[in-house]
C-alpha cells in the first residue's frame, strides 16, 4: 500500500470514523478498552446473537491511529463469526508483529502495515483488537 | 542560560518536558561518576578510609539540604527515593498513626496522583475523608476557599506548592498559618517548585514537605522528606532492615536509631544523594531567584505567541509556575506531540497523572510544556512556528 494511501486511509477514518456512535440499548453489551501510557479511552458497544457479531459501535476519547483503527477494524468486523473475528485479530496482530499475515482479511487495516516502528503509536492502532480480543475471551469463558 | 552545560542539549532537540524530568548537568553527571570510580564503598562503615569518605559525603549533602530549604536541624532530612516515596512515607509513618476515623483531610482536585492516592488509602485504612478545596475560575487556591473547606474535623491540609497541569503557586504561608490556628497539619509536595522558586521550610512553616532529586537538575532514584522533628520522632518507621536499628534481641527487644536513620532503611541510593548534592551546588551557583526570573519571562514569552494562534485554547493562562497547559482545536493532544516529535520537540500530552483535574477544567487531557532554565526565546519561536499551521499539523500528526 502506498505511503499516501495509508494516510488518505487513516485519515478519513479519522474524520469520519464509521460506527461512532454511544449507543443506550439493552440488546448491546458495552466493554471499555484504553491504554495505560496514554488517555485513549474507547467505549465498544457489543450485539452478538448465533455467535455473529451483528454489531459493533464504539465512542470515547482517542488519538487520530486509535480513532481510525477502530472504525476500520469495526468496519471490518460486523457480520463475521466469533472464531472469524478471531482469526481477524490474529492476522493483525501478525501484521504489527512483522510476521506474515492475510491482506484480504485486513482489507483497509493493512494501512498500519509500518506502524510497527513507532512503538507507541504500535499501541493505539491494536487498542481495538486488544478491546475485542479481552471481551470475546471472557465471552467464550461464560 | 547555561546551555553548555548540558550534555543532553548537544542533540538537535527542544526538550519541553522538564515538568517530568530535567536534563542534568556536567556536574551531577561527574560527581556520580567520581562515587562509582574513585570511592565506591557503603556508608555508615567507616573503618576504612574511602568508607569514611562516603559518609562524610552523604552527610554533606543532608547539610546541604537543610540549607537549600532552610531546615532547622539536619535530621530533619529523610532522602528517600523521590517525593512518591516521601508523600507514601508521611502518610503511613505519621498519619496513619496520628488520624482517626471521621478526621478530614484536605487536598484539590489538580493534585497528583502521589498527593491524592496515598490519602485515598488511608480513607479505606482508617475511616478518614477525603474534601476538596474548591478553586476559583483560574483553577487557583484562595485563602477564602481554604477556610470555607475547613471543619472543626479538618486534620491536614495536603497541597503541591505548583501543581503539575495548571502550575498555580500555592500561598502555602497564609494556609499554614490558618492551619495551624486550626491544629492542622500542612503537607506540601514541592516536586513541581524545588528547581523553580525558593522553599524557606522555617518561613512559610510547613511540617512536611517533599520533593524529587529529578525535577531539579538531580539523579533519578532519589528524594527527601523534610519534617519537623519533633514529629519525625513521633512517627512510626517506614521500612525496617538494617542502618535504622540500634540494636535488636528478640521482637519485643527492638531499639530504633534516632532520625534521621530512622527512616532510612537498607543501603541507600548513595550515588543519587551525591548527585543531589551537586545538583544543589549548580542550582545555588546561578540563584534560585535568578533561575525563577528567567523562567517566568520565558513563561510570558511563550504565553504572548501561544495566545495569538486562535486555534489554540490556553488552559492555565495565569500561573507563577513554568508550565503552560493547551490543546489545539479538534486535534487530540497526543496526536500534536507526536506531531512536534518528528521536529525533535519533546511535550508531554495526557492527563499528566492528575486524573481529578477533569473534573474542574473539563479537560481531559492536554499538551503540557513545561520549561527550565536552559530553554530559550528561539526554542519557543521554533516550536510556536510549527503549531502555528493548522493544516501542516493536520497533516503530519500521524
Amino acid at each position: 500500500m502506498d505511503d499516501e494511501v495509508k494516510k488518505e486511509i487513516i485519515l478519513e477514518n479519522y474524520s469520519n470514523p464509521s460506527n461512532y456512535q454511544k449507543i443506550d440499548d439493552g440488546s448491546y453489551e458495552k466493554y471499555n478498552t484504553n491504554n495505560d501510557s496514554c488517555v485513549d479511552n474507547l467505549n465498544f458497544y457489543i450485539k452478538i446473537e448465533d455467535n455473529i457479531i451483528k454489531d459493533l459501535k464504539f465512542e470515547g476519547e482517542a488519538c487520530a491511529i486509535s480513532k481510525a483503527s477502530s472504525s476500520i477494524f469495526t468496519d471490518n468486523v460486523i457480520g463475521k463469526s466469533i472464531n472469524d473475528a478471531i482469526t481477524y485479530i490474529g492476522e493483525f496482530e501478525n501484521m504489527i508483529d512483522q510476521k506474515p499475515y492475510n491482506e484480504d482479511t485486513l482489507k483497509d487495516a493493512c494501512c498500519f502495515c509500518d506502524i510497527y516502528k513507532q512503538n507507541n503509536r504500535r499501541n493505539c492502532a491494536y487498542l481495538p483488537y486488544r478491546g475485542l480480543k479481552k471481551y470475546l475471551e471472557n465471552y467464550i469463558n461464560k | 542560560m547555561n546551555r553548555s552545560d548540558f550534555p543532553m542539549l548537544d542533540q538537535d532537540l527542544i526538550y519541553f518536558d522538564n515538568g517530568a524530568t530535567t536534563f542534568k548537568p556536567n556536574t551531577v553527571i561527574s560527581s556520580i561518576n567520581e562515587y562509582y570510580t574513585k570511592y565506591s564503598a557503603n556508608a555508615h562503615r567507616g573503618d576504612y578510609d574511602i568508607s569514611y569518605k562516603v559518609d562524610l559525603k552523604y552527610e554533606d549533602v543532608r547539610d546541604k539540604v537543610k540549607d537549600f530549604i532552610n531546615a532547622k536541624e539536619k535530621e530533619e532530612i529523610i532522602f528517600t527515593s523521590g517525593t512518591t516515596m516521601s508523600l507514601n512515607l508521611v502518610a503511613s509513618a505519621f498519619f496513619e498513626k496520628y488520624l482517626e476515623s471521621g478526621d478530614e483531610v484536605l487536598i484539590t482536585k489538580t493534585e497528583h496522583a502521589s498527593n491524592v492516592l496515598p490519602w485515598f488509602n488511608l480513607a479505606n485504612k482508617l475511616g478518614i475523608k477525603i474534601s476538596y478545596i474548591d478553586l476559583d475560575s483560574d483553577y487557583h487556591v484562595t485563602i477564602d476557599n481554604v477556610k470555607k473547606a475547613i471543619t472543626n474535623k479538618t486534620k491536614v491540609i495536603s497541597l503541591a506548592y505548583i501543581t503539575n497541569v495548571i502550575g498555580d503557586k500555592r500561598p502555602i504561608k497564609e494556609i499554614t498559618k490558618i492551619a495551624h490556628e486550626n491544629n492542622i497539619f500542612v503537607v506540601v509536595d514541592a516536586a513541581q517548585a524545588i528547581a523553580h522558586t525558593k522553599i524557606d521550610v522555617q518561613d512559610l512553616d510547613i511540617d512536611f514537605l517533599a520533593f524529587s532529586a529529578h525535577k531539579m537538575y538531580g539523579p533519578t532514584g532519589v528524594g527527601v522528606l523534610y519534617g519537623k522533628k519533633e514529629l519525625l520522632d513521633e512517627a512510626n518507621p517506614y521500612m525496617l532492615g538494617g542502618g535504622m536499628n540500634e540494636s535488636f534481641d528478640n521482637e519485643n527487644e527492638v531499639l530504633l536509631k534516632s532520625l534521621p536513620y530512622k527512616f532510612e532503611a537498607g543501603t541507600q541510593n548513595i550515588a543519587g544523594v551525591i548527585g543531589l548534592g551537586a545538583a544543589i551546588d549548580y542550582i545555588n551557583n546561578i540563584g534560585i531567584e535568578n533561575i525563577s526570573v528567567y523562567e517566568s519571562k520565558l513563561r510570558d514569552y511563550l504565553i504572548n505567541k501561544l495566545e495569538k494562534i486562535s486555534f489554540i485554547d490556553i488552559i492555565n493562562y495565569e500561573a507563577d509556575g513554568a508550565i503552560v497547559s493547551f490543546n489545539v482545536d479538534k486535534i487530540f493532544s497526543q496526536d500534536v506531540a507526536y506531531y512536534l516529535n518528528k521536529y525533535n520537540v519533546c511535550v508531554r500530552a495526557g492527563n499528566h497523572c492528575a486524573k481529578l483535574v477533569k473534573n474542574v477544567t473539563g479537560v481531559t487531557n492536554s499538551v503540557r510544556i513545561s520549561l527550565a532554565l536552559y530553554n530559550t526565546e528561539e526554542e519557543i519561536d521554533e516550536v510556536v512556528n510549527l503549531l502555528s499551521d493548522y493544516e501542516k499539523i493536520r497533516n503530519e500528526m500521524i
